[in-house]
């Protein structure tokens, strides 16, 4: 761990009971989805991390819980520090506040996460679908959730697959 | 196939001015297919007169599912998607892939290897400006700008063609090193393009910089302050434009970029011009970068002998069984990566490109996330697009170098 | 060689309707500007300075799709995005054809999955597909050559019939 990342992990840790896990000078600290909002903000307002360099989320399903891991990556552009925070959700109802008055980059990306995976962003300002149709059913990055995979035309099975492709008409 | 529906107003009423409810500002739509959105990007306008009040953009329309179908395949068959994101920077995603394997493997990488990647990089980084200024030349109607960066840009693509087979997809660097070495004719392809391409920066400065026309359109239009710029999470040209000095290639050097003198081009002004400048100056610097990195390029393997993540070389796999089994197992199975999650980010020309991937334990990735930089960029617009003009906003798009498929992924 | 050798001394040049109406069309036709991936990154090339497209009658890239005869697909076609494609199909005027550039509109290509259409002809009816990912500016041109092929054997009474 960069020396001086380990102050601000102490203090991460102190103030919100946060479990500390490293790898390949990586420090992932999480925190419960309760505090998620006041530990991005003393992130940034105390500690210089400007920048919210990604926001996604894991899904370990078949594993209830917790099934999903939501992922902050925060960068320092001051003190030139990387720190990721992530916060573990349930399958049932997987339910996280917004952090878009903390970062306005995460407008979008929280829209991203309630598209593709389903996660609820309490009050967020925009809760709509960002990449997917508005109609579409279902979201695509849950791991239950198929790959769609549509079987390729060899010269074996081409005229069996043809007959079922609906080609468009004029 | 689904209809397209049509939209009511309901759905956008929290976005849009009040009003808009009451039909005194018009509501307007512009694109997927619009020439200057640069791609399927769809942008809901509300507009007083001529002037934006509101800039509502929906993506999507490029969505390729790139991430899903990532996590279904090994970490070596995974590569070609990146490739497919950003299209103008493709060496530029394989690199910022394959340093995330090997750092979530913990594999090293050859000398040589690496300064080849810087050069490749660099050209490719010189092809997407390239791409760039053509286009918002020709969205500025500067058609000629068109025809002269294309020119400049096949001479890049030869080059890459001539090291990997192909001129844009090109999948050649792999995790622990290149695909192969570059053959004999790469050098003199590389210096024939360092000799030529300062005098072709110095022609287009000539057609745009002072250009009394271009300046008018640029000048004072999409002003994007280093506060809202760092809080949307714009990088790269963009954000060095407002003033903030962040590239990663300096703050934390890969590939041994801190063995080569450049320096950052850093402008205050945070409008269109700015952007255009820093491009511009960033044309120059990747040029110097590329001739350092062919002057002491060094000799010896491109490839990592780290045999349980590098497949053998051909000739070893006729004359040893071990090199065989090797082959075998790294093509059928791949190579397990630890239960543990990284994030890995390089400077792309739009900003920062970061993987995050979560590995499982086994062949295949169980997460993989892409942070590409347009999707932040484009996040800030309607921000920097209101008050102007409509016509301001192809100059304010085209100066923020978005690329759907970098947004959509 | 000129009309001028044809027309001998007489000044007149005997030929079918037919001929005369499909050598014009091949002649001037407008492609729809309209890119969706990497791939019209390769269209825009092929009409840039080294491969010119304007050699074959296709220097005009019309915007709008009331405007343009042929529509190049230049690209991968996403769920969001079909719907959309049919409709600026439809809003082209006939007689009309189309391109699929590349692989991933012609048969999904790498990308197997929930979010693109495994083929644009699920969407709109394609006359050549041009393979490549992304195909090379000279192929994109050879599949243009090939749809001027096709014009040129068009007959009236097909197009009467519908």
């Amino acid at each position: 761990m960069d020396k001086k990342l380990e102050p601000i992990v102490k203090i991460i840790q102190e103030k919100f009971g946060a479990g500390l896990e490293e790898f390949r000078d990586e420090v992932h600290l999480s925190v419960k989805a309760g505090q998620i909002v006041e530990a991005l903000t003393i992130m940034r307002d105390e500690f210089h991390f400007e920048l919210l360099s990604a926001l996604t989320a894991v899904d370990y399903w078949p594993q209830a819980n917790p099934r999903f891991h939501v992922i902050y990556q925060l960068t320092s552009l001051e003190k030139n520090l990387s720190a990721q925070i992530r916060v573990s959700l349930n399958g049932s109802s997987p339910k996280v506040g917004t952090v878009a008055g903390v970062y306005a980059s995460a407008n979008w990306r929280e829209r991203e996460l309630l598209d593709m995976f389903g996660i609820e962003i309490e009050g967020h300002p925009d809760p709509r679908r960002i990449l997917m149709p508005e109609d579409h059913e279902g979201h695509p990055l849950r791991k239950d959730y198929p790959l769609g995979y549509e079987e390729p035309q060899f010269t074996f099975n081409f005229d069996e697959i043809d007959l079922r492709k609906p080609y468009a008409k004029e | 196939m689904a209809q397209i529906e049509e939209v009511s107003l309901d759905k956008f009423k929290h976005l849009v001015s009040e009003r808009a409810l009451t039909g005194e500002t018009m509501l307007l739509n512009m694109g997927p297919q619009h020439p200057s959105t640069h791609g399927v990007l769809r942008l809901l306008l509300e507009l007083d007169g001529e002037v934006i009040v509101n800039c509502i953009p929906d993506i999507g329309f490029l969505h390729t599912g790139v991430e899903k179908n990532m996590e279904a395949k090994t970490y070596q068959k995974a590569e070609v998607m990146t490739d497919r994101l950003d299209y103008m920077n493709t060496m530029g995603n394989n690199l910022a892939y394959v340093m995330a394997v090997e750092k979530l493997v913990d594999l090293d990488v050859p000398a040589r290897a690496q300064a080849l990647r810087v050069i490749l990089t660099e050209l490719q980084r010189i092809a997407s400006h390239l791409v760039w200024l053509g286009t918002s030349g020709l969205d500025l109607a500067a058609m000629s700008m068109f025809l002269y960066c294309f020119r400049e840009r096949e001479q890049i693509l030869d080059i890459l063609e001539l090291v990997s087979g192909q001129r844009m997809m090109t999948t050649y660097f792999r995790p622990g090193g290149v695909w192969r070495d570059v053959p004999v004719e790469f050098e003199k392809a590389v210096r024939d393009f360092i000799k030529i391409f300062p005098k072709r920066i110095d022609e287009y400065e000539t057609l745009l910089t002072k250009n009394p026309l271009f300046i008018d359109r640029m000048v004072d239009i999409g002003y994007l302050s280093k506060e809202t710029a760092l809080s949307y999470g714009v990088t790269g040209p963009t954000l060095r434009a407002s003033g903030v000095d962040w590239d990663l290639r300096k703050a934390r050097p890969y590939c041994g970029y801190e063995q080569y003198d450049f320096h950052v081009p850093v402008l205050a002004e945070g409008d269109t011009y700015a952007r255009y400048l820093v491009r511009i100056e960033e044309l120059r610097e990747s040029l110097k970068i590329v001739e350092q990195a062919l002057n002491k390029l060094p000799l010896g393997p491109v490839r990592s002998d780290n045999r349980k993540f590098v497949p053998p070389p051909r000739s070893e796999i006729g004359v040893s069984m071990e090199a065989l089994i090797h082959h075998f197992k790294l093509w059928t199975e791949g190579f397990p990566a630890p239960k543990a999650s990284i994030y890995s980010a390089v400077e792309s020309p739009r900003g920062e490109l970061g993987l995050f991937i979560e590995g499982d334990g086994g062949p295949k990735p169980l997460r993989m996330h892409l942070r590409t930089p347009s999707f932040d960029n484009l996040g800030v617009l309607p921000e920097i697009v209101k008050g102007h003009l409509v016509a301001d906003l192809d100059a304010i798009l085209a100066s923020i170098d978005i690329v759907l498929g970098d947004i959509d992924r | 060689m000129g009309v001028e050798q044809k027309l001998g001394n007489m000044g007149v040049v005997t030929t079918t309707l037919e001929t005369v109406v499909n050598w014009t069309r091949t002649n001037s036709m407008w492609p729809m500007l309209f890119g969706l991936a990497c791939c019209a990154i390769e269209m825009m090339s092929a009409q840039a300075s080294n491969y010119d497209m304007s050699r074959f009658g296709m220097e005009l890239m019309r915007a709008s799709p009331r405007q343009s005869d042929l529509m190049i697909v230049a690209g991968r076609v996403s769920k969001k995005m079909g719907p959309v494609l049919r409709r600026l199909y439809d809003q082209m005027p006939e007689p009309k054809w189309v391109i699929s550039m590349g692989d991933c509109a012609s048969c999904g290509g790498v990308f197997n999955n929930y979010a693109i259409y495994q083929g644009v002809d699920e969407v709109v009816p394609v006359d050549v597909y041009v393979a490549g990912c992304p195909p090379r500016p000279e192929a994109l041109i050879h599949g243009v050559l090939t749809v001027y092929e096709k014009v040129k054997g068009e007959k009236f009474r097909d197009l009467a019939k519908g």
